[in-house]
């Protein structure tokens, strides 16, 4: 019995432009506009279709309780509509939701805080603003201290508090929200590292305690780690809708995002099978860091962790670029001696593949990636989209483009040996 | 150049191993708690939805209140010393040089009780009117009924009224005012008033989300407001044959009843019950240009 707890039907959403989004309006204008139209009648018709957009245009799907969603897209897809309608923040133009359960938003943290006010002030301000009872607050109030770590200026105005601390009180209380269904936009992009590991890992007890939550962000890692379904807008519309592996790997193909890392901590999940999981996969510099963007110049190098449970096979790890049109630049699998044709033992292997600097284009690259069994051929696992990196241009006479401004066509950019003789009595 | 991203995974428990076992289940009603749907264009405001969120309105009222007093030298003081002062101005003016006839009663108690609920009342006009625009950062991270914004802006102002009218009850006190069985209706007029603010607030309040110009107009519309209330003269001193367009205006029922009431003098029945239906039009007025402008605020401030 899986009922919807959130069920959107055909949603639109029209801004007109010019009008929402810039200047504001005074009376002078619109009395001026009025004498204005009037003549403009004759001459110019009307303008209207012009300078409307549709933020959204007819948005469907439907939530079961305790699912937890991404929702991903570029900026300017109406991820942000869609939780301000959601949120009832703004009304839709057209199209009809039904919320099943109470609705939480954090659309930002610390909403209403007030800088005169004290710390203890400003938790009930804004604990209210959301939407909880004083009761409620009053029973938690000492937990979201503890949580945010500032008892001894609880009676400061947060004026004077750091900036660490702001933000700190301020997630405290969005914390402690206890709604059905939680919507979370972008509030991980404040703050330091740590802070943001706060805020994932408090985002993920939510989402186990079998609460909904639907999670608007750009961090694709946390997006995939967080969320089994993704949706993916775009221009308005829902271009996917489905596990997070295949839309975000969609999503990366079509340029949406990098993303540097994936991780799979929990091994009966890992791709793979009985004999070989894959742990990890990751984009690394030449220093061997984690690195979503990489200077033409230097080597790339992809990653593999991966556990083998069955001792005795024969393993390739092997991968794919592709550009972001699609099209495979290459395939390359380890043809190092030493282990393509020995037999493994069981445990951890990490394996490194170095393409070289200057041979791929600028642009965004999509690594697709298998482990396989050689003599018989057997897939073992086969990650299509996993990561994805960016080739930065350069300029310069150590690269192939030397110093040519133009477009640069092509899947590969080789710097290749140039060798020329003058011959003139040939 | 970037940022490495390489442990972020690590921190997060894997989000499938896990099965909600511990919380209890919430159990989906029937029927969907909220609709969202595009708004009828003719609607009043939803006032269960309002009650519903009584605490959101203690609270911002009692943030409105905080903050005005926090950060200022005098505190509390201003509020007495504001209609204190111009009391003090009138009572020169008008009452010692130009002799404005004050019915018997002192100047000095004649425009204080006129003052006092003039202040309150345009007061909270000022702070109804621009309290949509200067709660912005709310209306368009978080919902609420966006009438508690003007509500809370307006009720604030009662505190205000509430310690200046300590200084009514001393000039009372000091001149033997004798109390009579009509300030019963004290908290009535009080509560009249406050509907009359709230009302025109309501209107020039969402007007001005969408043109900044009428926060400009206010100041100025309620300074000739006043001239044209009994606040510093008495209703008499009109004459009257302009009497009846005079009337129109439902501060005349309320300030003169206000004052009637506070110094023992009758009270203009007919004067009071214009007033009364003057806000009770004005009410039902507000309540469907609000919720018409209401659904486009969050798109516009």
């Amino acid at each position: 019995m899986n009922r919807s707890i959130i069920k959107v039907e055909h949603i639109s959403k029209q801004y007109t432009l010019g009008v929402t989004h810039t200047a504001h309006h005074t009376l002078r204008d619109e009395l001026a506009g009025a004498v204005k139209s009037v003549f403009n009648k004759q001459t110019n018709g009307t303008n209207g279709k012009d300078n409307t957009i549709w933020a959204l245009n007819d948005v469907s799907f439907e939530v079961s309780r305790g699912e937890v969603i991404g929702i991903v897209g570029r900026n300017g897809a109406g991820k942000s509509t869609l939780l301000k309608i959601l949120s009832r923040i703004t009304e839709p133009t057209s199209g009809r939701i039904e919320l099943y359960g109470r609705v939480g938003s954090l659309l930002e943290v610390g909403t209403g805080f007030h800088p005169e006010l004290t710390g203890r002030e400003n938790i009930f301000l804004n604990g209210v603003i959301m939407g909880m009872k004083r009761k409620e607050l009053a029973r938690k109030f000492d937990e979201i201290v503890a949580f945010a770590d500032i008892d001894r200026f609880i009676d400061t105005p947060v004026k004077r508090y750091s900036s660490g601390m702001y933000v700190r009180l301020a997630f405290a209380v969005a914390a402690h929200l206890e709604p059905e269904i939680l919507i979370v936009d972008e509030v991980l992009a404040v703050g330091d590292e740590i802070f943001q590991k706060k805020c994932l890992g408090k985002m993920a007890t939510i989402a186990h305690e079998g609460r909904t939550v639907l999670f608007v962000s750009h961090n694709m890692p946390a997006v995939i780690n967080l969320c089994p379904r993704v949706i993916l807008l775009e221009q308005g519309v829902v271009a996917r809708d489905g596990k997070a592996s295949d839309v975000v790997g969609y999503y990366l193909q079509t340029g949406g995002a990098k993303l540097a890392r994936r991780e799979w901590p929990d091994i009966s999940t890992a791709p793979g099978d009985d004999v070989v999981r894959l742990r990890s996969i990751s984009v690394i510099d030449e220093d061997e860091q984690v690195c979503p963007s990489i200077d033409i110049r230097k080597k790339i190098g992809i990653r593999f962790e991966y556990d083998v449970l069955e001792s005795g096979q024969r393993l390739v790890p092997t991968f794919n670029i592709a550009s972001e049109s699609g099209a495979v630049v290459f395939w390359a699998g380890d043809r190092n001696p030493d282990w393509e044709n020995t037999p493994r033992s069981k445990g951890r292997y990490i394996t490194t593949a170095w393409i070289p600097g200057n041979f791929l284009n600028a642009g965004t690259m999509v690594v697709s990636a298998t482990i396989s069994k050689v003599r018989p051929t057997y897939e073992h696992l086969y990650e299509q989209g996993v990561l994805s990196f960016e080739v930065i241009d350069r300029m310069g006479s150590d690269t192939a483009r030397g110093n040519f401004p133009g477009h640069f066509a092509g899947a590969v950019r080789p710097l290749l040996p140039w060798e020329t003789q003058f011959a003139p009595n040939r | 150049m970037s940022t490495p991203v390489s442990d972020d995974a690590s921190l997060i428990p894997n989000s499938t191993k896990t099965t909600p076992t511990d919380l209890p289940r919430y159990e989906l009603p029937d029927e969907p708690l909220v609709t969202i749907q595009p708004g009828k264009s003719w609607s009043a405001v939803d006032l269960r939805e309002v009650w519903r969120y009584r605490e959101l309105l203690y609270f911002l009222t009692l943030r409105d209140i905080q903050v005005r007093y926090k950060q200022t030298l005098l505190g509390v003081s201003w509020v007495l010393l504001q209609p204190l002062l111009t009391t003090f101005v009138f009572t020169i003016f008008l009452g010692v040089l130009i002799r404005v006839p004050s019915e018997g009663t002192p100047y000095v108690l004649f425009v204080y009780v006129g003052l006092l609920p003039w202040t309150f009342f345009s007061a909270a006009i000022l702070s109804g009117s621009n309290s949509l625009v200067s709660n912005s950062q709310l209306i368009n991270k978080v919902y609420f009924p966006r009438l508690l914004i003007p509500v809370s802006a307006v009720a604030a102002r009662l505190f205000d009224f509430a310690v200046a009218f300590s200084v009514l009850i001393f000039l009372m006190v000091y001149y033997r005012v004798a109390l009579t069985w009509p300030i019963l209706l004290l908290p009535v007029l009080v509560a009249l008033m406050t509907l009359l603010a709230l009302g025109v607030s309501m209107v020039t309040s969402a007007l001005n989300v969408k043109y900044r110009d009428v926060g400009v107009l206010i100041p100025v519309l309620l300074q000739l407001w006043m001239y044209a209330s009994p606040v510093v003269y008495p209703t008499s001193l009109v004459p009257a044959r302009w009497q009846s367009i005079y009337r129109l205006n439902p501060l005349v029922g309320l300030i003169g009843s206000f004052r009637a009431v506070v110094l023992g003098a009758p009270i203009d029945w007919s004067a009071l019950a214009w007033s009364v239906g003057v806000i009770a039009v004005l009410l039902v007025y507000a309540a469907f240009v609000f919720r018409r402008m209401e659904a486009r605020f969050a798109d516009v401030v």
